[in-house]
């Protein structure tokens, strides 16, 4: 293949494009996808690609999400390396495939931009889409800037298609924010890509004339368990492929982004915010303000949501004094889902467990300002130090002072 | 024109647990017998897949799989994009489903297939009830009919889905009754051969829902036609084709009374449904001239 | 009989030899159907006009034409009587069950 002008360049592109280019270079074979927006620029450049005669790759233009991802499972069980794209209402829609093609067992990849949900309706990010699909068995991966979603996607083929992990895998961008933000981005080399991605090799759960299977078949009661219990198997099995994939890409592109966590100046912290995506960019020069007025404080960014990183949070929770985790989604009842589930970890770190809050923030794009999360830092410090402070807050409300 | 000495006697659906004397049991065999070994074969929720694919027993001897119960036109217009991708020559990418998986909850699907104008053969086996959940009524259940979720009988009439096809402008597009067997297996290799999407409606009596003995499987099959309650058409070239119209229709009673499910109509309604019959032929008539 | 048989299916025995995802492999066939008839067909062979019909029309494909007379596979007829009724020639009667695959 000839070398096209885009590649081993750097360029200045919106991370949506960054995906785009990054699904060129991993050579899917067949793309379903229906437009939403912010999802829907990815689904055009992919279209135009491959109209351009740049990718060798069947495109259906499908006539809802359901058939988007039914489509590319469709394609999936015949051996094919696929890619979809969605986002809000459209993985509301797809919510019974989604299971069924993790069940299934089909490394298919997909992005979503991700983007609240109605009612009331609105088309800005927050992380309450996927957050509800958090159970449908897909790994789940949540990216902060351009760079780190193209690498990301390109990793998410290689752990997705990872023989001891077969599972799908979905790389979330924050609507708007992230996905039409344009950043100077590298774009890879396909024969570097090439090197790193080899071909899919589908595993025995293909449709092949030359030895017939039946697929996605009934199981009774007496069955179930065994094949639900590989799939909590096969996850686990992806944090070691998560870090292998991490380190490959540093040996072969000289980035990495940390695998399942990233931790931003956490060494020595005594109180870290947790979150995931587009926030953390900002937490980080609040983090800087902090330290440079002597405060201790540190971030953890969550890079995979599933799985879960138990283990890295459960040792954060061994080494500070608080903890506070925003969440761009709500479980209306509850709390976060990741605080949810950051506190459930934590609970079996051992010994005294930190002091932690929950901090429900930018619901629907609101912003969330570095005066915010300054004020999250001093709120953890003020819980740790025994102060009175809400567990579970809703960041920077109208009608109360933050 | 297939004869039925060549067709293969292998069987590529065998050992299924369908009720005795299912129609939608000969329909599949039968199709799979014309399309052959080299067919990709997808079914959704259906009696169809709760009869063959229960774990380890698998009664199709094709690679097939069951598809979510609203997705077999997108997981085909998938499969022939892998066939593409692939360069595979001389498969057959087969759908079969119920009346509720085409005709209700995967209308979408089959429409947007039909509509791209993906290369691939779908089959609609109508049983006129969602019979694996255990009889409810469908947009296919015909007027008057008792299910489980109209217990006094249907109000309103079966959706004619060869019209909504027809709508599409789809390449080959047939009506077919098991029971006409030799305009069945006709139809079914026009439209394995047809290069494009293609769709059967074979009306696939079902004696535990119909209600009536296992042995009369075909005899309901031919009185549904020969009373004019079903009808056989191909669409083909942008034109219909009647392929059978009968001159004088046999008393509808002949049909409606030998099933359980229309045991609690009588003259009156069977006079009602003479009428829509009537009715709807002159309109085919009309439209289609023959 | 050119028919599919009966196998034993080998469950897996540890999680490694779980398949990855649930799927088997077609045209396996663990049990038969022969218990669900009450009624079984008998062919009588003298007058067969080998037509096809119920071989054709059987929902189980459990007849075979391809011996010296069609023959049943009582393994897996259920006794429905389709083709009984259907043979042309009057060749097939239904008789009653004694509880005998084949
Ligand atoms: C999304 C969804 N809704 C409902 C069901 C339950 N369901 C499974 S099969 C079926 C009816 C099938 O009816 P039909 O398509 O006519 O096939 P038949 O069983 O009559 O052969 C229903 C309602 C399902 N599996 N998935
Ligand atoms: S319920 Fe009807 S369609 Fe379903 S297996 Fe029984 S006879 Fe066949
Ligand atoms: S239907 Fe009757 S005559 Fe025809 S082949 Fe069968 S047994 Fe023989
Ligand atoms: S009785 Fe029914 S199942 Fe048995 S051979 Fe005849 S048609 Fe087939
Ligand atoms: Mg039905």
């Amino acid at each position: 293949m000839s070398n096209e002008a885009w590649e081993g360049r750097r360029a200045f592109i919106s991370a949506n494009d960054a995906v785009s280019y990054a699904v060129r270079l991993c050579r899917p074979e067949v793309i379903a996808a229906y437009p939403i927006t912010p999802q829907t620029s990815v689904v055009e450049k992919l279209s135009e690609f491959i109209a351009g005669g740049g990718m060798d790759c069947q495109f259906i233009n499908v006539e809802s999400e359901h058939s988007a991802m039914a489509a590319v499972m469709g394609a999936a069980m015949m051996g094919c390396r696929t890619f979809t794209a969605s986002s809000s209402q459209g993985l509301m829609y797809m919510c019974e495939m989604l299971h069924y093609v993790s069940g299934s067992r089909f490394p298919v990849v997909m992005m979503n931009a991700n983007r609240t949900l109605a009612a009331p309706w609105n088309i800005y990010g927050d992380h309450r889409d996927s957050l509800a699909m958090r159970d449908a068995g897909w790994l789940q991966v949540y990216v902060e800037n351009a760079q780190e979603a193209l690498d990301t996607v390109l990793q998410a083929y290689r752990v997705a298609e990872d023989a001891a992990v077969r599972t799908p895998a979905m790389v979330c961008l924050d609507g708007f924010v992230l996905t039409h933000t344009y950043e100077i981005v590298n774009i890879p080399g396909q024969r570097e890509v090439d090197a790193f991605l080899p071909p899919y090799a589908p595993g025995e759960n293909v449709l092949d004339l030359a030895n017939p299977r039946s697929l996605c078949i009934s199981v009774a009661p007496e069955w179930q368990t065994e094949f639900r219990c590989q799939q909590q198997a096969a996850m686990e099995a992806a944090k070691g492929a998560i870090a292998r994939a991490d380190g490959d890409f540093a040996a072969a592109f000289g980035r990495r982004w940390g695998g399942m966590v990233e931790e931003y100046r956490c060494e020595d912290a005594d109180y870290v915010l947790l979150g995931m995506g587009s926030v953390m960019g900002t937490t980080r020069l609040v983090v800087d303000k902090l330290r440079a007025e002597g405060l201790k404080a540190g971030l953890m960014k969550i890079r995979f949501f599933r799985p879960f990183p138990r283990e890295e949070i459960a040792a954060l929770g061994r080494r500070v004094k608080g903890i506070g985790v925003i969440d761009r989604d709500v479980s209306f009842g509850n709390a976060g889902a990741l605080y949810t589930e950051a506190k459930a970890a934590l609970y079996s770190a051992g010994g005294a467990s930190p002091h932690t809050v929950n901090f429900i923030a930018g619901l629907s794009g609101r912003d969330i300002t570095k005066e915010h999360i300054e004020t999250m830092y001093r709120k953890v410090m003020n819980a740790a130090a025994g102060g009175a402070e809400r567990e579970i807050q809703f960041a920077g409300l109208r009608w109360e002072e933050w | 024109m297939v004869k039925v000495i060549d067709l293969p006697d292998r069987e590529l659906l065998y050992g299924h647990k369908a009720c005795p004397g299912c129609a939608a049991g000969t329909i599949a065999r039968l199709i799979l017998k014309v399309t052959g070994e080299r067919t990709f074969l997808a079914y959704p929720a259906s009696c169809l897949s709760t009869v063959t694919s229960i774990y380890p027993q698998m009664a199709f001897a094709v690679p097939s799989f069951t598809a979510p119960f609203p997705a077999t036109g997108a997981v085909l217009s998938g499969m022939a994009a892998a066939v593409k991708a692939k360069r595979m020559q001389d498969v057959t990418v087969l759908g079969m489903a119920g009346d509720g998986g085409t005709a209700d909850i995967g209308l979408q699907a089959l429409s947007g297939a039909v509509e791209r104008g993906d290369k691939i053969f779908y089959v609609c086996y109508d049983n006129e009830a969602y019979m694996n959940t255990g009889v409810q009524r469908s947009s296919l259940t015909p007027f008057g009919a008792t299910t489980t979720t109209s217990p006094a009988g249907k109000r309103g009439v079966k959706k004619n889905m060869f019209e909504i096809l027809i709508a599409h402008r789809i390449p080959y597009c047939a009506t077919a009754s098991i029971a006409h067997t030799a305009d069945f297996l006709a139809k079914v290799e026009k439209a394995r051969n047809t290069d494009g999407p293609s769709f059967l409606h074979v009306l696939a009596p079902c004696p535990t829902g119909w209600g009536f003995p296992s042995d009369q499987t075909m005899a309901i099959g031919r009185l549904a036609v020969e009373t004019g309650l079903w009808f056989l058409a191909e669409y083909e070239g942008g034109r219909v084709k009647m392929n059978l119209a009968p001159k004088n229709f046999k008393p509808v009673q002949e049909y409606l009374g030998l099933q359980k499910r229309f045991k609690h109509l009588g003259a009156a309604e069977w006079a009602l449904i003479e009428g829509q019959r009537d009715r709807e032929w002159a309109d085919m008539r009309r439209k289609w001239g023959f | 009989m050119p028919k599919p048989a009966v196998s034993v299916f080998q469950y897996p025995r540890t999680a490694t030899e779980m398949p990855c995802g649930p799927y088997a492999k077609a045209g396996v066939i663990v049990e038969t159907n022969a218990g669900w008839r009450i009624s079984r067909p008998v062919i009588a062979a003298a007058r067969c006009v080998r037509c096809q019909q119920c071989w054709l029309i059987c929902p189980d494909g459990a007849i075979d034409r391809t011996g010296e007379s069609y023959a049943v596979d009582y393994n897996f007829c259920k006794g429905c009587g389709l083709c009984a009724r259907e043979c042309p020639a009057k060749a097939i009667t239904m008789a009653k069950e004694d509880g005998q695959g084949e």
